[in-house]
This record gives C-alpha cells, sequence and structure tokens, in this order.
C-alpha cells in the first residue's frame, strides 16, 4: 500500500483535555529509522512528545510501535544486529551519542510491559528493587517512605500497606500490573513507556490503569501502546497512527478519532483497513 | 471483514430508516400544501393521520444509532454520520409536525369562505418543499457544496415571509372581517418559515458530516 513517505513535525495546538499541562518538547525524535538486520522497521519517524502528556501510539500488529517505543529507552539495544539512524533526544540530549550512560536513561524513562512481570519476591521488595540497586535511598525509613509514595501513586497502596510481606506473585493480574508501574515509578522516572499495559486485563482492572494513566500525567510523560482504539481514546492526550513502520499522522486524540487528516488513518479508525 | 461489514450494513440500515422519514416529512409538506391550495379537508387528515408513523420512524432511528454507539463505538466518518443522524431525524420529525400544523390550520380555513391572493404562501410552500428535497439529496449524496447552496436558499423563505406578513397585516386593517382568515394564513407562513430554518440545519448536519466542519451559528 503506498504511503507519503514525508511527514513534517507535528505540531499542536493543544485545547481542552491539555489546556492545563505545559506542553514544551520532553521527547524529541527527529528521522529514526531502525533495522533488524536488514530488515528496515521505522522508516524516518518524526515526532515530538509534549512534557506531562499522554501520547498513545497506534496501528496494526507488525507496524512497527512496540519497536518504535523501545527506542525511547533503547530496550533494542539487547537485541543483536539492530541498527539505529536519526536521533532522539530527552530534554535536548541525544540519548543514542556515543557514551551515553544507558542504566542513567532506563531510570529516567521507565517501562511496563504488556505482561506483568513482578519478581517472585515480596510486594516491599519488588518496588524496593531499583531503589537498591541504584542506590537511591540512604536509610530504611527513607526506603520505606519511597515504596509507600510509589505504591499510592500506583493506586495500589491501600489494598496491599497490610501485607507488604507477601509475595507479589499472590496479588491479581490488575494489581500485578500496578505494582510493575509502581516499580516503574520509585525511582522517579520522568518519562513512562506503557506497551499494552492493560491488553490481558479485565475491563474494572483496566479502568483502574487507565485512571492511573490519567492522574500520573500531572507529574510524568507517559507514551502508551495499545492494540484498543478506544482505550486510547479514553486516556491520551494526542494519538499517533503507524502503518509499515512509518509514522501515517500524529494529532490531538479528538481530531484523530473524529476528523483524521489522512485518508489511511480514517480507514484504520473506522476499522475498514484491510 | 466479517465486522466491517456488519457496521456498513448497519450503517447502510440507518441511513435508509433516515431517508423514509425524511420522504415522510417531505411527503406531508407537499400535501398539507396540496389540502391548502385545494381546499380539501381529507387530503389534511391524511397528513394528520399519518403522523404518529412519522414519530414511529423517528424512533427507530433513534434505538438504531444507540446501537450503533454501543455497539459499534464508530470512529471518524461513520461517528460524524451516525452522530448527524441522530441530529438529523427529531428535526425532520419536526418539520413533519409544522407540516400537520399547517393541515390543522388548512380545516380552520375550509369552514369559512375562501381568501383569495395567497399565491405568496403556495410560492412559500413550494420554495420550503423543493430545500427540503434538495437537503434530503445532499445528504444522500454527502455532497456539503449542495448542502451550502440550500442554506443560502433560507433567505428566499425568509423575505417571502415578511412579505407575506406586511401584507397579511395590510388585508387585516383593511377588511377587519377577514382578520381571522388573514391570522389563520399567517400561521402557516410561519410553520413554512420555521420548516426553512429546520432545512438549515439538516444541511449544516451534511456539512458536518461530509466536511467535520461545525458552520451552525457561524453565518
Amino acid at each position: 500500500m503506498p504511503i507519503s513517505t514525508s511527514f513534517a513535525a507535528p505540531k499542536f495546538e493543544v485545547k481542552s483535555r491539555t489546556s492545563l499541562v505545559s506542553t514544551a518538547t520532553k521527547v524529541a525524535v527527529e528521522n529514526l529509522n531502525f533495522f533488524y538486520g536488514r530488515t528496515q522497521a521505522l522508516n524516518g519517524i518524526t515526532v515530538e512528545i509534549p512534557e506531562h502528556m499522554v501520547v498513545a501510539f497506534i496501528g496494526p500488529s507488525g507496524c512497527g510501535k512496540t519497536t518504535f517505543l523501545r527506542t525511547l529507552n533503547r530496550m533494542n539495544d539487547v537485541i543483536p544486529g539492530t541498527r539505529v539512524e536519526g536521533t532522539v533526544t530527552i530534554d535536548g540530549q541525544n540519548i543514542y551519542t556515543p557514551g551515553a550512560d544507558v542504566v542513567d536513561l532506563r531510570r529516567k524513562v521507565g517501562m511496563v510491559f504488556q505482561k506483568s512481570n513482578p519478581f517472585p519476591k515480596s510486594i516491599f521488595d519488588n518496588v524496593a528493587y531499583g531503589l537498591k540497586i541504584n542506590r537511591m535511598t540512604s536509610s530504611r525509613s527513607e526506603l520505606e517512605g519511597r515504596v509507600e509514595e510509589a505504591l499510592k501513586d500506583a493506586a495500589l497502596w491501600s489494598e496491599v500497606k497490610e501485607r507488604l510481606k507477601s509475595s507479589a506473585l499472590g496479588l491479581s493480574g490488575g494489581q500485578q500490573q500496578r505494582l510493575c508501574i509502581a516499580r516503574a515509578l520509585a525511582v522517579r522516572p520522568e518519562v513512562i513507556l506503557m506497551d499494552e499495559p492493560a491488553s490481558a486485563l479485565d475491563p474494572i482492572a483496566t479502568s483502574k490503569i487507565e485512571e492511573l494513566i490519567f492522574d500520573l500525567k500531572k507529574q510524568y510523560t507517559i507514551v502508551i501502546v495499545t492494540h484498543n482504539m478506544q482505550q486510547a481514546a479514553r486516556v491520551s492526550d494526542l494519538t499517533a497512527f503507524f502503518l509499515l513502520g512509518k509514522l501515517v499522522e500524529v494529532n490531538t486524540t479528538e481530531k484523530l478519532f473524529t476528523a483524521p487528516d489522512e485518508k489511511l488513518t480514517e480507514d484504520y479508525v473506522t476499522g475498514r483497513f484491510g | 471483514m466479517e465486522v466491517h461489514r456488519h457496521l456498513d450494513e448497519e450503517l447502510d440500515r440507518l441511513r435508509d430508516t433516515v431517508l423514509r422519514l425524511g420522504e415522510e416529512a417531505e411527503r406531508a409538506l407537499l400535501q398539507a400544501m396540496k389540502a391548502l391550495s385545494q381546499r380539501d379537508d381529507a387530503i389534511a387528515t391524511e397528513v394528520l393521520a399519518h403522523d404518529d408513523d412519522i414519530d414511529q420512524l423517528e424512533v427507530d432511528v433513534d434505538r438504531q444509532c444507540i446501537d450503533v454507539f454501543a455497539l459499534r463505538q464508530p470512529a471518524a466518518r461513520d461517528l460524524r454520520f451516525v452522530m448527524s443522524v441522530a441530529k438529523m431525524a427529531p428535526v425532520l420529525e419536526r418539520i413533519a409536525d409544522h407540516a400537520c400544523n399547517i393541515a390543522r390550520v388548512v380545516i380552520e380555513l375550509n369552514k369559512e369562505p375562501e381568501l383569495k391572493n395567497h399565491v405568496r404562501i403556495r410560492q412559500m410552500g413550494d420554495v420550503a418543499s423543493s430545500m427540503l428535497k434538495a437537503a434530503l439529496d445532499a445528504f444522500t449524496r454527502r455532497d456539503p457544496v449542495a448542502a451550502r447552496e440550500v442554506i443560502k436558499r433560507d433567505s428566499e423563505i425568509n423575505d417571502l415571509y415578511n412579505h407575506i406578513f406586511h401584507h397579511l397585516l395590510e388585508m387585516m386593517a383593511q377588511e377587519p372581517s377577514t382578520a381571522t382568515r388573514d391570522a389563520r394564513l399567517l400561521f402557516i407562513a410561519k410553520h413554512l418559515e420555521r420548516i426553512g430554518d429546520y432545512v438549515t440545519d439538516i444541511c449544516e448536519l451534511t456539512v458536518y458530516m461530509a466536511e467535520a466542519a461545525i458552520i451552525k451559528h457561524r453565518r
């Protein structure tokens, strides 16, 4: 299917949902190409992600949205044979500059995966894990305070405060996912990447995650990949549509779901694709 | 794809139902004006008898819109289509209500001797009918250009209404014995003027459906 290959970096005059937050650029991606060996998975991606907003990436399976998400904290580096071209800057710093501190990057840019992946440890130790290995606290009481803060931010504290020493594996699927969010929040990231964070959850647990995302954007910049278009419509301020490794359209979520600029986007959101 | 085919079928069914409602509203208007020009109580009574069917069509459109919203979560052009249809149905039903009101006035007028010189009212009825027909055609073809052309014609109706209004006031002053009948004709003119406004609403919804542009209250 032919697609225009040039899409200008979108600039947004953001209204309604986002009128109370800053729109300074947090993450700027310019002409990003990504290769798995000889296969090009991303093609000339240029987009700006504003601070304290939720940006959703939608598109059919294999379109490159998860690959793109993983370029934002260099998670693809661990895959042999991959190659990146172009720039990704966070707060003006190119994260692909030789010698960039990847550990610090991943503290700054946290990630939550499709399937909750708690460690086989206690609830407390799961949240404390990143703080301990990064030696981010100087006392037990400070550690406990940070764990409580993260659990509260993840809207889980009231459900687990009486059983912090119990195994995290005893939590429900939705609670485990919020625990993983708490674990990501504990190290005080600035950007949170979420890859299908609610795809394995029931509607009630999904609703809690979505409410959490809405609350978290006050403090964090959130990038979410989702197959669920209604979810993207519910939680995000901006939505980006990917197809065949290209970014077809980025728009305010209201615009993209009511009157998208690109016909390909219209075909996708109305379910007439393919 | 199966799911898309079902959605398309539901949208086609919704379009057919609202067009049937539109045709019935148009027919009610034409028949009411025919009852006026032919002084025919039977035609007027038929218009009134048919109103319940038109109300039922409006309810059918409502139900189908709710089903599509709840079960299909339409987006983009589909969302704009369903939204436009949901807002268009009560407008069409009100046009039919105005046609019924005209029919009621005709039955009252027919109890008294005929008043001449209401050619302009028949002309106003013709303009309103042709505008409604053109508006429904524009909706069917999703044609915003044609819809905008119809909107421009609302001034024709308004000009005719103003002319008739002043003419009938003069008639009332000159010939007080016909004042009641003049007033009834004035009601008919007012119903037609309102129908012109509703046709404009339909066209604005067609423009929104086709272009995602909200043009109401902006003229």
